[in-house]
């Protein structure tokens, strides 16, 4: 039971960053745009978070950090494919190699050093409970804010106007268009908004997940948010039970190291990644002939007539 | 007022050519800005990176090392790119086909094996690349799978693939416990071509290889093919091309390319496997590519003007005590730069008056 209780708690933390991104890269997707930069974002809002939250001492003032530099970054890709109409796929490359680098640069500085992880809540008695104190009434305020936040784009993206608007500009850009909505700011908004989940889930890792800055230490992971989205069907609901899931093939691979089994680590390090392939390989396959669930206009340039 | 973008009835020949040069010199000016930021003389550290290592025979030729691997992934790459197939994962291709053709040269190490050895690493290397490859061309063509996400992915597995054949089957006894090979033998390392320098042999097949892709894609059908497919899918598929074969044709070749240049860095500057053969080379190449504008010839240019970058930042970490991130915040520089510039060869910004009805009017 312990080891369960264990487990499922390791799994929550390791799902939580990949939920946070690919969140907002599903509202970036639902509006049209494909940003494939969340790695650069995430490891931006890592590097930021950490030297934010190292310098003030305050785990919100880092959250926050991550926050600005992720939508900052988000902002650039932002200037050159809504604003000059530039290919989103080859920007998302580049934002994704100059995050890798600047995160570098901003945070090599504070490599070596340690801060104090955010707190886990703590309610009397109810923490206590057995088994399930712990899972549910014990965890960081990321975890409770992540679930908040996949909750809250659900009811937007199917419950309000505005989430209408915004799935019909990602559908069909020159209808929303030829109506009256501002199709290249509900698009600026979306994608901000994506870099602002990237970075706060790239923050998450050293403000949370490891309490230390190393380079290049999503490893990943905002590759893993793209193709969860995916595997989402860009459903909010399937999107959490799914990164839940890649949560815990991460997991396992600890796990199995610490049963001793003779497996060797590299391939179990790769779990998380060839798991991905296979994913996207049974998702898209069994879509094939129902069409694609993708935004109609995904990834596709707008340039407004006058 | 406001800034608008509207499409060129024409491609703009005069930007087309000083795009990438516009885009170099911008990046150089925030180069500068960024110097300034971090405390450092601006014109120095211009100098160390661009100028110095012009000027003497050693730099130049590690110049010349370093732009051989990224112009052979880069002309791959392009070969994609111009068919708006996604290949990114060159990297892990490069890796491949580094493993692939090691196989050879670690399991003939020291048995006195003939010169057959080396071109046999040569084309495993190639196959390995383009094997490895074929994983995201054919989840595409068979499943419809994003290459992008998948070729991706096959980077971090192709890394740490190499991680484990480095620290177990293929580690060196005599090593020191150090991850890596025994170093190769004579028959399986390609040749230098100077004394002093370390140019070798595989310099001058990045030359081929640029120029075998600029006869196949500017006088070949399938390099037209490929050009079409890029340029107008719809006319393309009307036409009976079929955008299958193509995909499964651009990752074979981007994948044996990048597998090439794999097992000729290996079998040639390092000398034997283990980890950290690439400083992103298969990422670099994908700056090389639009540089270059997915031109063979542009790609050489590009590719030179990269592995100055890589030089540049080698020698500004020594003489000036700057992180070496900072070459890849250059090359990232550079990449938005060279896109932005790209758009304005078929765009033109012009500034317009409010006259557009108002944004939130009632549908």
């Amino acid at each position: 039971m312990l080891l369960l209780e264990a487990v499922i708690v390791s799994v929550i933390a390791a799902s939580t960053p990949l939920l946070l991104a690919a969140s907002g890269e599903l509202i970036v997707e639902r509006a049209g745009v494909l940003n494939l930069g969340v790695e650069g974002m995430m490891i931006m809002g890592a590097a930021c978070g950490f030297a934010g939250a190292y310098l003030t001492g305050s785990i919100l003032i880092g959250a926050l950090c991550g926050i600005a530099a992720g939508a900052a970054m988000s902002a650039i890709f932002a200037t050159l494919t809504l604003g000059l109409a530039v290919n989103q796929v080859a920007t998302g490359l580049a934002l994704t190699i100059l995050g890798v680098g600047l995160s570098g640069l901003i945070g090599a500085g504070f490599v070596g050093q340690k801060i104090v992880p955010a707190a886990h809540l703590y309610l009397p008695v109810l923490t206590d409970l057995p088994f399930v104190g712990r899972i549910l009434f014990g965890q960081d305020a990321f975890v409770y804010m992540s679930i908040a936040l996949i909750i809250a784009i659900r009811l937007f993206l199917f419950r309000t106007r505005l989430g209408l608007v915004l799935r019909a500009v990602g559908d069909n850009h020159a209808s929303a268009y030829a109506l009256g909505y501002p199709v290249l700011r509900i698009r600026l908004c979306a994608v901000l908004f994506g870099g602002a989940c990237a970075g706060l889930g790239g923050a998450y890792l050293p403000l949370a997940y490891t309490p230390f800055f190393v380079s290049e230490m999503t490893a990943g992971r905002g590759w893993i948010a793209l193709a969860l989205v995916v595997f989402a069907s860009w459903r909010p609901g399937r999107l959490f039970g799914g990164a839940y899931l890649f949560g815990a093939v991460t997991i396992l691979q600890l796990h199995t190291q610490a049963l001793g089994l003779d497996i060797p680590s590299q391939l179990m390090s790769s779990l998380p990644y060839l798991a991905t392939v296979v994913v996207l390989v049974l998702i898209s396959r069994t879509r094939g002939a129902a069409g694609s669930a993708a935004p109609a206009c995904l990834g596709l340039v707008f340039v407004p007539d006058r | 007022m406001r800034l608008m973008l509207e499409p060129r009835a024409e491609r703009s020949a005069l930007i087309a050519v000083a795009a990438p040069l516009i885009a170099i010199a911008l990046s150089l000016v925030t180069a500068v800005i960024l110097f300034a930021v971090m405390g450092k003389n601006p014109i120095v550290a211009l100098d160390v990176y661009f100028v110095a290592p012009l000027t003497d025979p050693y730099s130049l030729g590690e110049i010349a090392v370093k732009a051989t691997p990224l112009v052979m992934v880069a002309v791959g790459l392009s070969l994609c790119y111009v068919a708006n197939i996604w290949n990114i994962g060159a990297e892990g291709q490069f890796l491949a086909g580094a493993v692939a053709g090691s196989w050879i040269a670690v399991s003939t190490n020291g048995s006195g094996a003939g010169h057959w050895v080396l071109p046999a690493m040569l084309l495993l290397g190639a196959l390995g690349g383009a094997l490895y490859a074929l994983i995201p061309a054919i989840c595409k063509v068979r499943f419809g799978a994003s290459e992008i996400l998948t070729s991706l992915m096959l980077v971090y597995v192709a890394n740490l693939g190499l991680d484990y054949l480095v620290r177990g089957p293929w580690r060196d006894p005599h090593g020191l416990n150090f991850p890596m090979t025994a170093d190769f033998d004579p028959v399986a390392t390609v040749p230098t071509l100077f004394d002093g320098s370390r140019v070798h042999a595989g310099s001058i097949a990045a030359l081929v290889v640029v120029m075998l892709a600029a006869v196949f894609l500017g006088r070949t059908i399938m390099g037209f093919e490929i050009r079409l497919v890029g340029a107008a899918p719809r006319a393309a598929r009307f036409s009976g091309f079929n955008a299958e074969r193509l995909v499964l044709f651009t990752f074979a070749i981007s994948g044996a390319l990048a597998g090439l240049a794999g097992i000729v860095e290996v079998a040639g500057p390092v000398g034997h496997l283990q980890p950290g053969i690439s400083p992103g080379y298969g990422f670099t190449a994908i700056i090389v590519a639009f540089l270059g504008r997915l031109n063979p010839v542009g790609i050489l240019i590009a590719g030179l003007f990269l592995a100055l970058t890589f030089i540049g930042g080698e020698g500004a970490q020594i003489a000036m005590k700057v992180p070496l991130d900072l070459t890849k915040v250059f090359q990232g520089i550079l990449l938005f730069y060279v896109l932005a510039c790209d758009s304005l060869i078929v765009h033109r910004i012009r500034f317009v008056g409010m006259t557009r009805k108002p944004a939130h009017a009632a549908p």
